[in-house]
């Protein structure tokens, strides 16, 4: 299976770039069993970088298993954890192969230096990918080991089997502890193909609601997270930031910070910073420096939409798709419809801002930071401080989420460039309104739709332009005989980049209100508006069972309340959302939700419903309130107080239906049950109110204008729509 | 600098910091105790909140000098050796957590109500909790973990 990166997943380059030289080093793991779990070359792995321990390993390994002869199992990957809970759903796939308890399993994750390459954990890819490759390297691993239990004792393979790790003969009633067989030479296996696995159906610990495997660090406090971390000698930076965009140093006077005992002041071209003590000292010190800066952009988001369109490239790029005449059907249609929908930046805002601990020993560079790309992270820095790759290790200690936010290596860069320039080892920690100005966003953008409509109600044409936001998602899944589907880049006044879902969040917003706006004009309900342009069974039962949950047939007419739904599908997954608003003059609350979501053989329905939940919560943000606001080259709301986020009680009643499909192989989930929920607010809005919003955020200072008709954004505005219930 | 005496999880510790220095950078700093954790610095987040004479502050905003000889509890202090404290179990319970990131001060948040207000409304926990954020969206599941945390009849999943 090949699946495209999309281009906001991969971001722009560094920052900085600095003088660093090299040296080598080498890993070893040991004695008793290592299993190797070699693959072709897949998606978005570069073959011939693969580089763990030893360089004379094959170059295309992608997992690796160990089980040291005391029958502890560890399992190496460069997956990484951000609260999507994989440490324990990937801990379930070991244990499921192996026959092993949870608790005799560890991961290393995201070590540069202990795990093979991988691209990084993005794009919901951990779930069918590395999921399957540690089930094969773990049901590898227990075949070598019933093979030498055989040897050993001298019986036909097919009678022993592994269970709760020990290894026995049934019927020669003989058992022994799985690390017991591993005394003596190491033993090395290596998988190059599917290996035979159980199926979800016989699956005995995958498919259970397994709890967090380490979730009591987490509620006593003892996870260390990047910014926990304490090394010897250890110093806290802090970087000073131009006040605006491109900003460059025309001069600086550090004299009075550098009086502050154990302030040391960094300065590397436009890079500046200090070094203290402390955190606080750091700030104080920061302070202190005199900075003179020159130029700087302008940007503004009054002018962003404008902006947008007007630096737009032609479209056939990237997720197009083109069928039938497109011209031609929208000519003899019986109905036109036609309307544009935006969507603001918006900042991932993960409540651990990005942090690194970054340590220099000789030439060579270690570096803790929460990173979703910690290969990617190990080419910047290399790249920046110009040192061979094997002269840098990343660490990731699993991270206080990430969002699609955390793919870039800054701070990972500046900590280096502060720890070299203070000779010590720093941890910087960006503040929040570092986190909320010099991190990138989830891209803006302006959608452009056209539908034609036959006279049986029909849609009969389809065209969609989307301005920058991004082209995933950007197919539609209806049955639409004439669609031309274009994604244009354009130039971005702002640092973008990945956010949970990319753009499926804003072509499904455009899409699903188009869709209800055809519904409303054609007095059709939006439920049997789509089924009937549906063939897609999977997108079927998620509306059927979202629906059903939320009693759609079934909602009743009452002052101020209004209901919505969407449905779609991304990566695998497929998502259906139905929403109810409660409108109080311009207050909108959202107060139940009912949300449906597939992804083939569900691994761990807890934690699969944990995803679904959070992502409804988060997207409500995006959808409601949620925007980042420039001026002259600065960002205006570049704090929690002015940057509003979820809170509790902004959250509905949410209900969660999981599709369970064990016929079906499992895709990721942390990403794709986003994409239903602002959809579905912009319709029930405009089913309470007769109100169609069409730009993300809905209503960042409440309803636009009190229960009127009137409409926000441009196009065509239906007329007062029949409202009618079953 | 200026020494300051705090009683900290029922000890006292004298700490030589300048007195505007936020209880936070000396609890994790000063202290080691990193289980509060910096997520704004504004006070609008909660991911540093721990307990002064038993009321939830957010020790990002907190200025040292202002809780001298105050009784400061933090995260580290609530389990009994092996034995959690009822939020934090009930917390696990309800996997309520993804990142975990804000656990901890949504812990203590969560102690802080209980024993000032033992068998709180759903609407009482959300009026408290509302200034403790989870970007990760576990309220729902938060939510009910404090309900079982406060023994309410029916708090169960």
């Amino acid at each position: 299976m090949t699946v495209e990166v999309e281009r906001y997943e991969l971001m722009e380059d560094p920052r900085y770039r600095f003088e660093f030289d090299r040296r080598d080093f080498i890993k070893t793991l040991g004695g008793g069993l290592l299993v190797l779990l070699v693959t072709p070359r897949l998606e978005g792995q570069e073959s011939g970088r693969a580089r763990g321990g030893d360089d004379r390993l094959p170059a295309d390994v992608n997992a690796w298993l160990h089980i040291a002869d005391t029958g502890a199992v560890t399992a190496f990957t460069g997956k990484v954890e951000v609260g999507q809970n994989i440490r324990t759903s990937l801990t379930q796939a070991v244990a499921e192969e192996l026959h092993v308890p949870l608790a005799s399993i560890s991961l290393v994750m995201g070590d540069t230096s202990r795990v093979p390459f991988d691209m990084g954990t993005f794009g919901s890819r951990t779930t069918p990918t590395m999921n399957l490759q540690l089930r094969r390297a773990a049901a590898a691993a227990r075949n070598a080991l019933t093979t030498r239990a055989a040897e050993r004792w001298q019986v036909d393979v097919d009678g022993i089997d592994v269970v709760d790790g020990r290894v026995i003969h049934k019927a020669s009633n003989r058992s022994v502890a799985l690390g017991e067989l591993l005394s003596g030479p190491p033993l090395v296996a290596t998988v190059t193909d599917a290996a035979t696995l159980a199926s979800p159906p016989a699956w005995h610990v995958a498919g259970r609601p397994v709890p967090k495997v380490d979730g009591r660090a987490f509620v006593t406090g003892t996870h260390e997270y990047t910014s926990d971390i304490r090394r010897p000698g250890m110093g806290h930076g802090r970087v000073i930031r131009p006040p605006k965009y491109g900003a460059t140093i025309a001069s600086v006077d550090s004299s009075a910070a550098e009086a502050r005992p154990g302030v040391i002041v960094v300065r590397d071209g436009d890079f500046l910073g200090v070094v203290a003590d402390t955190t606080e000292g750091a700030a104080r010190a920061a302070d202190l420096v005199k900075v003179t800066w020159a130029g700087g952009g302008s940007q503004s988001s009054n002018t962003l939409f404008d902006d947008l369109k007007s630096t737009a490239e032609p479209g056939g790029g990237q997720g197009g798709f083109h069928a039938g005449d497109v011209d031609a059907a929208l000519a003899s249609a019986s109905r036109r419809f036609e309307s544009s929908y935006r969507v603001a930046y918006i900042a991932h805002c993960p409540l651990e801002p990005r942090a690194a601990v970054a340590e220099w020993t000789g030439g060579d560079l270690a570096v803790w930071t929460g990173t979703q790309r910690p290969f990617g992270v190990k080419g910047e820095l290399a790249e920046a401080f110009h040192l061979a790759p094997e002269r840098v290790r990343v660490m990731m200690p699993d991270t206080g989420s990430g969002y699609g936010g955390k793919h870039t290596g800054d701070a990972a860069i500046e900590a280096a460039r502060l720890a070299r320039g203070a000779r010590r080892p720093v941890s910087l920690v960006w503040t929040r309104n570092e986190e909320l100005t010099w991190a990138y966003f989830r891209p803006a953008g302006v959608i452009d739709v056209r539908a034609a409509v036959d006279a049986g109600g029909t849609i009969t044409a389809w065209e969609f332009h989307n301005y920058n936001s991004g082209p995933s998602g950007i197919r539609s899944p209806y049955e639409i005989a004439n669609q031309r589907i274009e994604f244009h880049g354009a130039k971005s006044p702002l640092r973008q980049g990945s956010y949970r879902g990319l753009a499926a969040t804003a072509n499904h917003f455009a899409r699903e209100v188009h869709m209800d706006e055809i519904a409303a004009v054609l007095g059709v309900d939006p439920l049997a508006f789509r089924r009937k342009h549906l063939r897609d069974e999977r997108i079927a039962g998620v509306l059927d069972a979202a629906t059903t949950a939320f009693r759609w047939g079934s909602r009743t007419r009452a002052s101020g309340r209004g209901y919505g739904l969407a449905c779609g599908t991304e990566k695998g997954g497929y998502v259906a959302t139905c929403a109810e608003v409660l409108i109080d003059r311009r207050d909108v609350r959202v107060t139940r939700v009912a949300v449906a979501f597939e992804c083939g053989a569900i691994v761990n329905p807890d934690g699969l419903k944990n995803q679904v939940e959070g992502a409804v919560v988060q997207g409500l943000g995006g959808a409601l309130f949620e925007a980042i606001a420039f001026e002259d080259g600065r960002i205006v709301n570049g704090r929690f107080a002015d940057y509003r986020v979820p809170r509790f009680l902004d959250v509905p009643a949410v209900d969660t239906v999981l599709v369970n499909r064990q016929d079906l192989p499992s895709a990721g989930a942390g990403e794709t049950p986003i994409v239903g929920i602002a959809p579905a607010i912009a319709n029930a809005i405009f089913d309470a109110t007769g109100v169609r919003l069409r730009a993300l955020p809905l209503v960042p200072e409440g309803l636009p204008v009190a229960s009127s008709s009137a409409s926000a954004g441009t196009g065509t505005r239906p007329p007062a729509a029949p409202r009618r219930y079953p | 600098m200026a020494a300051v005496v705090l009683t900290v999880n029922g000890k006292a510790r004298t700490v030589e910091v300048e007195p505007d220095t936020k209880l936070l950078w000396v609890l994790r700093e000063t202290l080691n105790l990193t289980g509060a954790k910096y997520g704004c610095g504004e006070g609008q987040c909660g991911a540093c909140t721990v307990l002064v004479d038993g009321q939830p502050v957010r020790s990002c905003t907190t200025r040292v000098s202002l809780i001298a000889n105050r009784r400061v509890e933090t995260i580290e202090s609530l389990a009994a050796g092996e034995r959690l404290h009822p939020v934090q179990q009930a917390f696990l319970d309800h996997e309520a957590l993804q990142c975990g990131y804000c656990t901890t001060g949504m812990v203590m948040a969560a102690v802080g109500l209980l024993r000032a207000t033992p068998s709180p409304t759903d609407a009482e926990i959300g009026k408290a909790m509302n200034h403790n954020l989870c970007r990760c969206g576990t309220y729902l599941r938060v939510l009910a973990a404090v309900r079982q945390a406060s023994g309410r009849a029916g708090s169960g999943r």
